[in-house]
């Protein structure tokens, strides 16, 4: 449905927005000036994320700014400030150095929100080494493929996590030398094989001079998944971080003294560009809640917290719609300034319903792992299209295009459906798929990055989201692989095909399901269901295993024998199945 | 309905959603959450169930009173007529 347009006006602002004129700041801007803004003119002096969000701030007068609040489950508050972060992160690094971790290692963490995440990620950085976070909701056969892919030689994880879902994978994991646990409860841990975390930091000293990293230096592993075959890890170098401030700056409008909350797990992307990097890198306070979606705590925390600018996903703000605009009235909102919105694109609804709950609408921006940061959003002070995800940042060129028959890459006209597609040279692009390079190439042609997204551009310029090209499924503000979903199935005794798809769902965007046909002697049945249901959920994971299980006698494929997920996808809407042709393609 | 069957209805309905989970060793007083491995999603298909096969209504404002087993018997006693 169409909306009227959010009309924006200077009389509204609170403050002046740091993107005050669009065209104008597309004009004035440059990388090599938003470089050189951050971390002065000379290049080849080096650059470290962690030097650029920690240390920087603590040499001087932000030094005892509040960094990071940590809100823990148990009701425990833990502020740090940037000279402490600075000491913290130090110590972390020389842990590193102890146990002889070389520049380049990929340190790997398995955690939820909890201090110990952001001294690892910081700390690794500081030592020259990868930082490369899993989602701690991951069941263990998502976390052995993603170890296993990256040669992880560190793991961070808490004793319980450890317990249930790595300790088994050990003997699998040869690559992995170093297993540093954080104990539950403050609890110092001894199990064999592995490192007490804090017992080590304690030993540790605050100063770490820091290691020699330079822009293009590897700095960051992000998995994300495809269609086909395993995960992939999208590398990401230290100058990421120029974007990371510059589009924090822009699309978030963060500024010194503001209260940010990036509900985002850094076990995904947005999680640790705008959980952990940007907002230290703008010297703002960072809240950093362990707990679960909650719609009253989720409001108690804005308001208690003073948060300015949030940072938030679809699905959250959709069950907050259902929660009532009545709750967030009960609290005193007053300090909010800025609302923005990613992971799927957010329906008009409730980028207006943010007006009538916060008297602020929402911002929806979008980008993806490979991107390393926000490349198109609604600004502070452009009018809002509801529906639309915005217009390029300053410094990103994007464009709408189509493959011709000679398979070149060429743009469509002003309003058709395309793919989304950018041009390279922004700091934060990825640089790889760990260890693929052919993968990485595909995503490339006539001079522009490939997003896998279909969008259309409207005559002013503003992008619509479409849908994706190729079967990933986006639930919950989250990619699933289908692939990765369909080969824990096929495992099991009892199956013999497996076909998985997004099925549309009003709270999550979309959520897994999975077709699938049995092997002989095998009967379908709630039975059956169940224990499927159990035996995904248990390899993979609540938030990737399906939601839905059908039983079907064949599940169709292509003449090449691939499973055609579409047209799975086109009978479970009760669509019309169309071109049988088109669909052998994907 | 009295107490025994309201519970181990509570507990067919978790078992339906996460049917690995061992009920058995489930801390009344803790937190689901912590203990079994469910989502977001989860938890909603959990109060869409306890209202389809209870009919009792659930407003959001209440979810944080299920988050533990004790707390999900407290409120859905109060909630629909009991027995003995």
């Amino acid at each position: 449905m169409t909306l009227e347009a959010i009309v924006k006006s200077p009389r509204d602002w609170a403050v002046e927005p740091n993107l005050r004129e669009y065209d104008e700041a597309r004009r004035r801007f440059s990388w090599s000036q938003a470089r050189a803004d951050l971390v002065g003119p000379e290049p080849g002096r080096g650059l470290n994320i962690a030097h650029v969000a920690v240390d920087r701030h603590a040499a001087g007068p932000a030094g005892d700014c509040l960094a990071i609040r940590y809100l823990a489950k148990s009701g425990a508050v833990e502020d740090v400030s940037y000279n402490r972060l600075r000491a913290l992160t130090n110590r972390f690094a020389n842990v590193l150095k102890s146990l002889g971790v070389a520049k380049g290692d990929r340190v790997y963490v398995l955690a939820g929100r909890i201090p110990e995440l952001y001294l690892a990620a910081l700390g690794a950085w500081k030592h020259g080494s990868v930082f490369c976070p899993l989602f701690s909701a991951f069941g263990s056969e998502p976390i052995r493929a993603r170890l296993t892919i990256g040669a992880s030689r560190v793991l961070v994880t808490t004793a319980t996590l450890y317990e249930r879902k790595v300790a088994a994978l050990r003997a699998a994991l040869p690559a992995l030398e170093h297993v540093l646990l954080v104990g539950d409860d403050g609890a110092t841990t001894a199990v064999p094989g592995t490192h007490d975390l804090r017992s080590l930091l304690e030993a540790a000293s605050d100063e770490f001079s820091l290691a020699a990293t330079e822009p293009n230096d590897v700095a960051l592993l992000h998995f994300t998944s495809g269609t086909t075959g395993t995960p992939k890890g999208a590398i990401h170098v230290h100058e990421a971080v120029v974007a990371h401030h510059a589009t924090g700056r822009l699309a978030l409008d963060l500024r010194p003294g503001d209260v940010f909350w990036c509900t985002a797990d850094p076990g995904w992307v947005t999680g640790t560009s705008y959980g952990i990097i940007a907002p230290l890198t703008n010297g703002v306070t960072s809240i950093v809640d362990e707990g679960d979606f909650d719609a009253e705590r989720w409001y108690r925390i804005l308001q208690d917290q003073g948060v300015t600018v949030w940072y938030t996903a679809p699905t959250a703000i959709r069950m907050l719609m259902k929660a009532g605009v009545e709750l967030p009235r009960k609290f005193d909102l007053r300090k909010l300034r800025f609302l923005a919105s990613v992971g799927e694109p957010l329906n008009p609804e409730a980028v207006v319903w943010g007006r009538e709950a916060f008297g602020l609408p929402f911002h929806d921006n979008w980008w993806q792992t490979e991107t390393g940061g926000i490349m198109i959003a609604n600004f502070a002070s452009m009018d809002i299209r509801p529906g639309s995800m915005g217009r390029p940042l300053p410094g990103i060129e994007a464009a709408i295009v189509r493959k011709t028959d000679e398979g070149h890459v060429v743009e469509v006209e002003t309003g058709a459906q395309g793919e989304l597609a950018l041009r390279p040279g922004w700091p934060s692009m990825f640089r790889g798929y760990w260890g693929d390079e052919e993968r990485y190439r595909k995503c490339f042609a006539d001079g522009y990055y490939l997003t896998g997204d279909l969008a259309r551009r409207d005559a002013d310029g503003y992008y619509w989201f479409v849908g994706r090209k190729d079967d990933v499924i986006k639930t919950s503000g989250h990619l699933i692989g289908p692939f990765e979903v369909e080969s824990v199935l096929l495992e099991h005794p009892a199956v013999a095909e497996a076909g998985v798809i997004g099925k549309p769902d009003p709270v999550a965007m979309e959520i897994v399901k999975a077709f699938v046909s049995l092997k002989n002697g095998f009967e379908a049945g709630d039975a059956l269901r169940r224990e499927l249901l159990g035996f995904a959920r248990k390899r993979l994971g609540a938030v990737v295993a399906p939601k839905e299980i059908d039983f079907r006698d064949k599940l169709p494929r292509t003449r090449s024998g691939k499973i055609m997920r579409r047209l799975l996808k086109a009978q479970e809407l009760g669509l019309p199945l169309g071109d049988l042709s088109t669909l052998e393609e994907s | 309905m009295n107490a025994s069957e309201l519970r181990s209805q509570v507990l067919t309905i978790l078992g339906d959603i996460a049917p690995e989970a061992d009920l058995s060793c489930i801390a009344p007083d803790k937190s689901l959450r912590d203990q079994i491995d469910i989502d977001s999603m989860d938890l909603l298909n959990f109060v869409i169930a306890l209202h389809e096969r209870l009919h009792v209504d659930i407003p959001e404002a209440d979810y944080p009173q299920l988050a533990t087993l004790d707390g999900c018997l407290r409120y859905l006693s109060a909630a629909i007529p009991m027995s003995g």
